[in-house]
């Protein structure tokens, strides 16, 4: 009986869970404008999404492009930088570390908006047009602490020593960062660079209060004023399943990664 | 050439902060030499390896390469290579690479490196292990790895930070007599750290005591363990019964209230001594025309070639007598100490003596604290003193706030009848203890003196 509650909770967890992707996903194989009506299966909707052939086509491809594009340029940018970071604060000593991961971790835990608001107050306070530049910006701030967070632990695994080691045997510094350290590090920056830009393509709130008024959508702010207008435009049900699948595939990629350092240490 | 210093350290001084980590150190390696630094951990052995590696630079001091200061050449261009403790092997690399990744940075012809890094291998008995992961070794193995990972760079010196501490002990000897080896067969200069007193004396032609950064005694193994020159090195190294003596005249000492011939001159008439008596050394007899003392056997407890026993003297002396034959516990026994066996050592100190100042009459101010002490004629309030206390006169408290001054047991010697601790303050300052009572290392006692027991005199302004 307590097999059976604990099973059935378990269940009703994960239905709620996965029901709107499942339903979307669904949804996606038929050709009706409203959410909800089934008129039969079709990939006609798909079809459209890579031909371009839909209503208001080149403004939900060009948002899909610039999420794609920020993510990358903000991923590659905080990878950098969360890595670096990482290397110093692992450096640090006794408080000064405490204090400055706990700084790390505030902006992690701050809510989106909070951090979209005070952006925008500090572009607009600094005169900073507001535009692409600027979503890029606000994506690499709040990425970075992510990279941060995932290189940290390849730092802590890491015998003290290589990078000395790699100097003893004629390495000058930047032979060793490039041939000891990057490489003992590179499993935590992909993770970093991955987590990074799924936070990028994810985010709403923050780029809605940073890309200012010259008309810069990515995909979040496009569904947000495509829904206003009225009716989500159908071709969205199989891009939100294909990024679905994406994101899915990313996730089980750092699982497998993670799995397998686990083993090796 | 044989006697040609390699290295030279002239009055090497380091700080962390307000931590003197090593106090104006000197000395020198001889080309070919397999020198151990040897010290408990903190005693700035590691340091001293760093900063000829490269990787610290002295505060104070230079370290001569060849007779040329080498303090602006950074580590990687230094003619050394280190082993390091827990190998630090490069994880992404396999065997045969991660020995290869000095000599690639060196641009060396692919088949040299080659030739190079099997000879190397053989050498160090890892033929065939080219190819594999350096991860799914053992640690014996990672060791030799390292080793040839340094050695394969022909190094002029080859720098070993405890290498051996991480492998268990039958992995140990066995590596300790290799090393040896390898330095016979090579005939390039080790430098060696290990707070390992046995692998000190096994592998070194010169030993280097350090203690609390300063050196103790440099000197081959056999000086250093027959002709300890303190307290702090013959307990270090190996077994010892250090006992508080009394060199009566040239050759004749007294210690536990018994009289010796010994060897040593010099001391003059009537002067305190320490003295060290090694356990194998105080032999059994059934003579009584040979017997110096009698005891009785205390313990007695079985240590695979030997035994040890505690006997207690007829003058109410422990000592600790290794022997292989065992004497029945409670028996009498007959003893005797040969005049070569008896080790005399210049008191390095004979009572605490602290700087002061006066607060008042009555009160005067040493260690970061307030004393009482009796009232002092001729002296006023401001004025500078230094103030004896007698060893003995130190009343130590289980609980440091029931201390004038706290501190912790920092070092401590059983010299046959009593304790001699060190107790470092917080504040940094030895105060030194004869005691009866048993503490341990680490214990946080707090410190009284009595009023009485300070023997104040003023400081005369240099």
């Amino acid at each position: 009986m307590k097999k059976f509650i604990a099973q059935t909770y378990i269940w009703i967890l994960l239905i709620l869970l996965y029901a709107p992707l499942v339903f979307i996903a669904v949804f996606s194989f038929t050709e009706s404008r409203v959410l909800g009506n089934w008129t039969g299966f079709s990939a006609r909707l798909y079809a459209n999404l890579f031909t371009g052939d839909m209503q208001g086509s080149s403004s939900l491809l060009s948002a899909v492009e610039n999420t794609l594009l920020i993510a990358l340029i903000a991923a590659a940018v905080s990878t950098l930088l969360g890595t670096v970071a990482a290397v110093g604060i692992h450096h640090l000593h006794g408080r000064t570390k405490q204090a400055v991961t706990f700084l790390n971790n505030i902006p992690m835990i701050n809510p989106d908006i909070i951090t979209g608001v005070s952006l925008f107050l500090l572009f607009v306070f600094l005169h900073f047009s507001q535009g692409y530049v600027t979503v890029v910006l606000a994506h690499i701030t709040f990425c970075t602490p992510y990279v941060v967070l995932s290189v940290m632990p390849k730092l802590r695994q890491m015998n003290p020593n290589i990078y000395e080691a790699a100097m003893d045997l004629g390495a000058t510094p930047s032979q060793a960062l490039w041939k000891v350290l990057v490489p003992q590090l590179r499993p935590g920056m992909v993770s970093g660079f991955i987590l990074a830009f799924t936070m990028s393509l994810d985010d709403f709130a923050v780029t809605f209060f940073t890309r200012g008024t010259i008309g810069l959508d990515t995909l979040s702010t496009f569904i947000y004023t495509d829904a206003r207008k009225g009716g989500l435009t159908p071709e969205l049900r199989p891009l939100m399943t294909l990024i679905f699948l994406i994101i899915l595939i990313l996730l089980v990629v750092i699982n497998v990664r993670q799995a397998k350092t686990k083993r090796t240490v | 050439m044989a006697g040609e210093h390699i290295i030279d350290l002239k009055h090497v001084s380091k700080r962390f902060g307000d931590k003197v980590v090593l106090d104006d150190i000197s000395l020198y390696i001889r080309k070919g030499e397999f020198v151990t630094l040897l010290g408990p951990s903190g005693c700035g052995k590691t340091t001293t390896l760093r900063m000829i590696s490269g990787f610290l630079a002295p505060d104070e001091g230079e370290i001569l390469l060849d007779g040329k200061d080498i303090s602006s050449i950074p580590p990687y261009k230094r003619p050394f290579n280190t082993v390091f403790q827990r190998y630090a092997l490069f994880p992404h690399l396999d065997v045969y690479d991660n020995i290869a990744f000095g000599l690639k940075l060196r641009k060396t012809p692919e088949d040299e490196i080659e030739k190079r890094v099997k000879k190397v291998l053989k050498l160090v008995s890892m033929s065939d292990y080219e190819d594999r992961d350096v991860e799914s070794l053992s640690g014996g193995q990672q060791q030799r790895v390292a080793i040839a990972r340094a050695l394969v760079n022909q190094p002029k010196i080859l720098l070993l930070d405890e290498p051996l501490a991480a492998l268990d002990l039958k992995m140990r000897k066995d590596m300790q007599i290799e090393l040896k080896e390898m330095h016979r067969e090579l005939g390039i200069t080790f430098i060696y750290v290990t707070h390992d007193q046995e692998e000190a004396l096994t592998l070194s032609d010169t030993i280097v005591v350090m203690n609390e950064g300063k050196i103790q005694q440099i000197g081959t193994p056999t000086d250093i363990y027959n002709e300890p020159v303190n307290c702090f090195v013959a307990d270090f190294i190996g077994e010892s019964n250090i006992l508080k003596g009394r060199m009566l005249r040239d050759r004749r000492v007294a210690f536990i209230k018994h009289e010796f011939d010994c060897v040593d001159e010099g001391f003059g008439e009537d002067v305190p001594v320490d003295v060290v008596v090694r356990p194998e050394d105080i032999y059994f007899t059934t003579d009584p025309a040979k017997c110096q003392f009698k005891a009785t056997v205390g313990s007695c407890t079985f240590k695979g070639v030997h035994y040890e026993m505690w006997v207690d003297t007829d003058t109410g002396y422990e000592l600790m007598i290794q022997d292989y034959d065992p004497y029945p516990v409670g028996s009498e026994v007959m003893l005797y100490i040969d005049p070569d066996d008896i080790q005399v050592m210049r008191k390095e100190r004979t009572c605490n003596v602290f700087e002061g100042k006066m607060v008042d009459e009555t009160h005067v101010a040493m260690l970061g604290a307030e004393f009482g002490c009796l009232p002092q004629a001729g002296l006023s309030a401001g004025d500078d003193v230094s103030v004896e206390v007698r060893f003995e006169a130190v009343d130590l408290q289980d609980h440091q706030e029931d201390g004038i001054v706290a501190g912790e047991v920092h070092f401590l010697l059983y010299k046959g009848d009593h304790y001699h601790l060190t107790i470092l303050t917080e504040d940094g300052d030895h105060i030194w203890v004869d005691t009866n009572d048993i503490w341990d290392k680490g214990d946080l006692v707090g410190v009284n003196i009595a009023p009485a027991d300070l023997k104040i005199e003023k400081r005369n302004e240099a």
